[in-house]
């Protein structure tokens, strides 16, 4: 029981930040076009590799610098975020549902179920994941779908096996057999009392997955291979500034906090939710 | 029994590769757009064209291709590479020692840096120095290996360029090599000079493999010894005089190292997934960088080769430590 009060007391700063800086960047993406400070891809060569605002050269209204075509940095991370966030948000989803969905089955019904189940998930095991991603976008075409579809396609499993294993203990519970000799269906006892049990790890498995969903799209941009190269990305501006790094530190710098700090706060955000909804540590 | 295990194993091994291949087949040959109208210059003719498909026998039906395809790798002929024009096996097997090579360095610091750590914080357990073991494994943990790449990039190839960020091996060199094991030949030939030039390329890289890998570790290896250390044997040894590290190192350790090596093989294959885009960030000449562009130039027969090397190399390593956890655990050895 100490372990459970440990991470109580240390979740809220937690969540609390975590939260707060996901809230800032999303705000930041969904009202992009009122508080860019430029527009994201306008190219101008008399501006191009300027510093950010604390170093001599800087120009007013380009707070973190522009990069080797002119475009200023800060206004192409927040247009990023959208994309960043939109692919977060729908490819978690998509992996989540159907991942958690066939975990409760293989987990709660076992048998043949859940033989065929687990047989998929070692087979999507043995691929290298962002092997497996860039081959998906390259076959389905780049775009924001196809790189949302890729995501998911890949990521199920993540949700699968945990959830699986999750509903296996559930349904050796004493209260699954209550309900059962209650007179409850096998598929109402799955989604009435084994789901609402394996919600919190869902959560927290969503949350994590939000962020490594906007990884891959940042990789798969770093390839060239996510959306339409003339939207900014965070991964195309990382490219970018990946090949200026010796002229322009900073266009490498800026999308990679912005990328760490997202990344940590999905995966602490999940970890604090669960400690919060978790029925034995509550 | 340790025999039936492994026959077991080795048969659901092979049920996953066969899925491995026909998803691979699958997923590629529903792809728009033509291969074939890519190699040849505008303005073939459709003549020119079918030739070409029937000389890589795109002509056939997709579950004759399959089979016709399986027949070839199971003799070691995967094909032609439609982009390079050469023998596909001949490719992978050029390019597979470099990540191999890479994927062992990362692996050996992986273990090397968790296993200090998980060694340090339990002997210090209680104490702000594990709670600073942990703050650091759990941020080693929650940042992937693509930004970690990126991070040493700017630290140590700009802000203080001690490594290099970018290649295998300097190029002005001249390499006396007959295989592409450059690390292990060079330390085979004692010539320690391209040793260390290979070293100064690989470290960063295997840096950014290793450090979630390494935080894994330290992270279980800690739980399972803290958990080890309560045990009757370990306070006999404590009341013998040995001190808390020998205690550790002695009698802890190899029976707190079950759990985590268990762990350590599957993490491994995602370690090994983590270099497709680790060398494509460092430029680094292995497999997985070439993977990238056999995607991007739509080379079928090299994607699909690529990719059950990769998969083959999976399957072989989760066998590995599930053979190796049959043979160390006590229980399943007598069962």
């Amino acid at each position: 029981m100490d372990d459970a009060r440990i991470s109580r007391s240390g979740s809220s700063p937690r969540l609390w930040l975590a939260g707060g800086w996901l809230l800032l960047a999303l705000l930041a993406a969904v009202l992009a076009p009122l508080i860019a400070p430029q527009d994201p891809l306008a190219q101008d060569l008399m501006l191009e590799r300027l510093p950010p605002f604390w170093l001599d050269g800087a120009e007013p209204g380009y707070w973190l610098g522009t990069d080797s075509l002119g475009r200023d940095l800060l206004s192409r991370l927040i247009f990023g975020g959208r994309i960043a966030f939109i692919v977060a948000f729908a490819a978690a989803s998509a992996a989540c549902v159907v991942g958690s969905a066939l975990g409760l089955i293989a987990g709660y019904f076992g048998g043949w179920a859940d033989r065929i189940i687990s047989r998929i998930v070692d087979i999507w095991m043995a691929f290298p994941p962002v092997l497996f991603a860039i081959l998906l976008v390259a076959v389905l075409g780049t775009g924001l779908s196809s790189v949302i579809i890729a995501i998911a396609v890949i990521d199920w499993t993540r949700f699968c096996r945990v959830i699986r294993a999750e509903a296996m203990g559930q349904a050796r519970m004493d209260y699954v057999e209550s309900a059962r000799i209650a007179g409850y269906g096998r598929i109402g006892i799955m989604l009435r009392e084994v789901l609402p049990n394996v919600l919190p790890s869902i959560v927290a498995l969503l949350s994590l997955e939000m962020g490594i969903a906007v990884i891959v799209e940042a990789i798969l941009s770093f390839v060239n291979l996510s959306i339409s190269t003339d939207d900014p990305t965070w991964g195309g501006i990382i490219a970018e500034g990946r090949l200026s790094i010796h002229q322009a530190w900073w266009v490498l710098v800026f999308p990679l906090i912005t990328l760490i700090l997202t990344v940590l706060s999905f995966s602490q955000f999940g970890e604090a939710l669960k400690a919060r909804f978790d029925p034995v540590l509550r | 029994m340790l025999l039936q295990r492994f026959l077991v194993r080795l048969l659901t091994m092979l049920v996953t590769l066969f899925g491995v291949a026909v998803v691979v087949f699958v997923v590629i040959r529903v792809a728009p757009g033509d291969p074939i109208a890519m190699m040849l210059p505008p303005g073939a003719s459709d003549d020119d064209i079918a030739r070409l498909r029937a000389l890589y026998g795109l002509d056939k039906t997709i579950v004759q291709q399959f089979f016709i395809w399986l027949g070839g790798v199971l003799r070691g002929d995967f094909g032609t590479s439609i982009s390079l024009r050469q023998d596909v096996l001949g490719l992978v097997f050029d390019r597979l020692p470099a990540t191999l090579e890479l994927a062992t360095v990362a692996l050996l610091m992986a273990v090397a840096i968790g296993g200090t750590a998980a060694i340090l914080g339990a002997r210090e357990r209680g104490t702000a120095f594990e709670a600073g073991i942990d703050i650091a494994s759990g941020t080693a943990l929650s940042i992937p290996d693509f930004l970690w790449g990126l991070v040493l990039i700017l630290l140590f190839g700009v802000l203080v360029p001690v490594f290099d960020i970018s290649g295998r091996v300097s190029p002005q060199l001249d390499l006396p090599f007959v295989t592409q094991f450059y690390l292990v030949e060079s330390l085979l030939r004692l010539r320690f000079d391209l040793t260390w030039d290979l070293l100064k390329h690989m470290l960063m890289p295997a840096v950014a493999l290793a450090l979630p890998l390494a935080a894994i570790i330290a992270q279980l290896l800690k739980q399972s010894l803290k958990e080890v250390l309560d045990l009757d044997y370990v306070v006999l040894a404590r009341v013998k005089g040995f001190s808390e590290t020998q205690v550790i190192l002695r009698e802890a350790l190899k029976n707190a190292a079950l759990p985590t090596l268990t762990l350590v093989g599957v993490q491994f294959t995602f370690l090994i997934g983590g270099t497709v885009i680790v060398e494509r960030l460092f430029s680094y000449e292995g497999l997985g960088n070439m993977a990238i562009d056999a995607v991007i130039n739509r080379d079928l027969p090299l994607i699909q080769g690529i990719v059950l090397v990769f998969a083959l190399l999976f399957v072989l390593i989760n066998l590995a430590v599930d053979m190796m956890y049959a043979l160390l655990n006590p229980r399943l050895r007598h069962g």
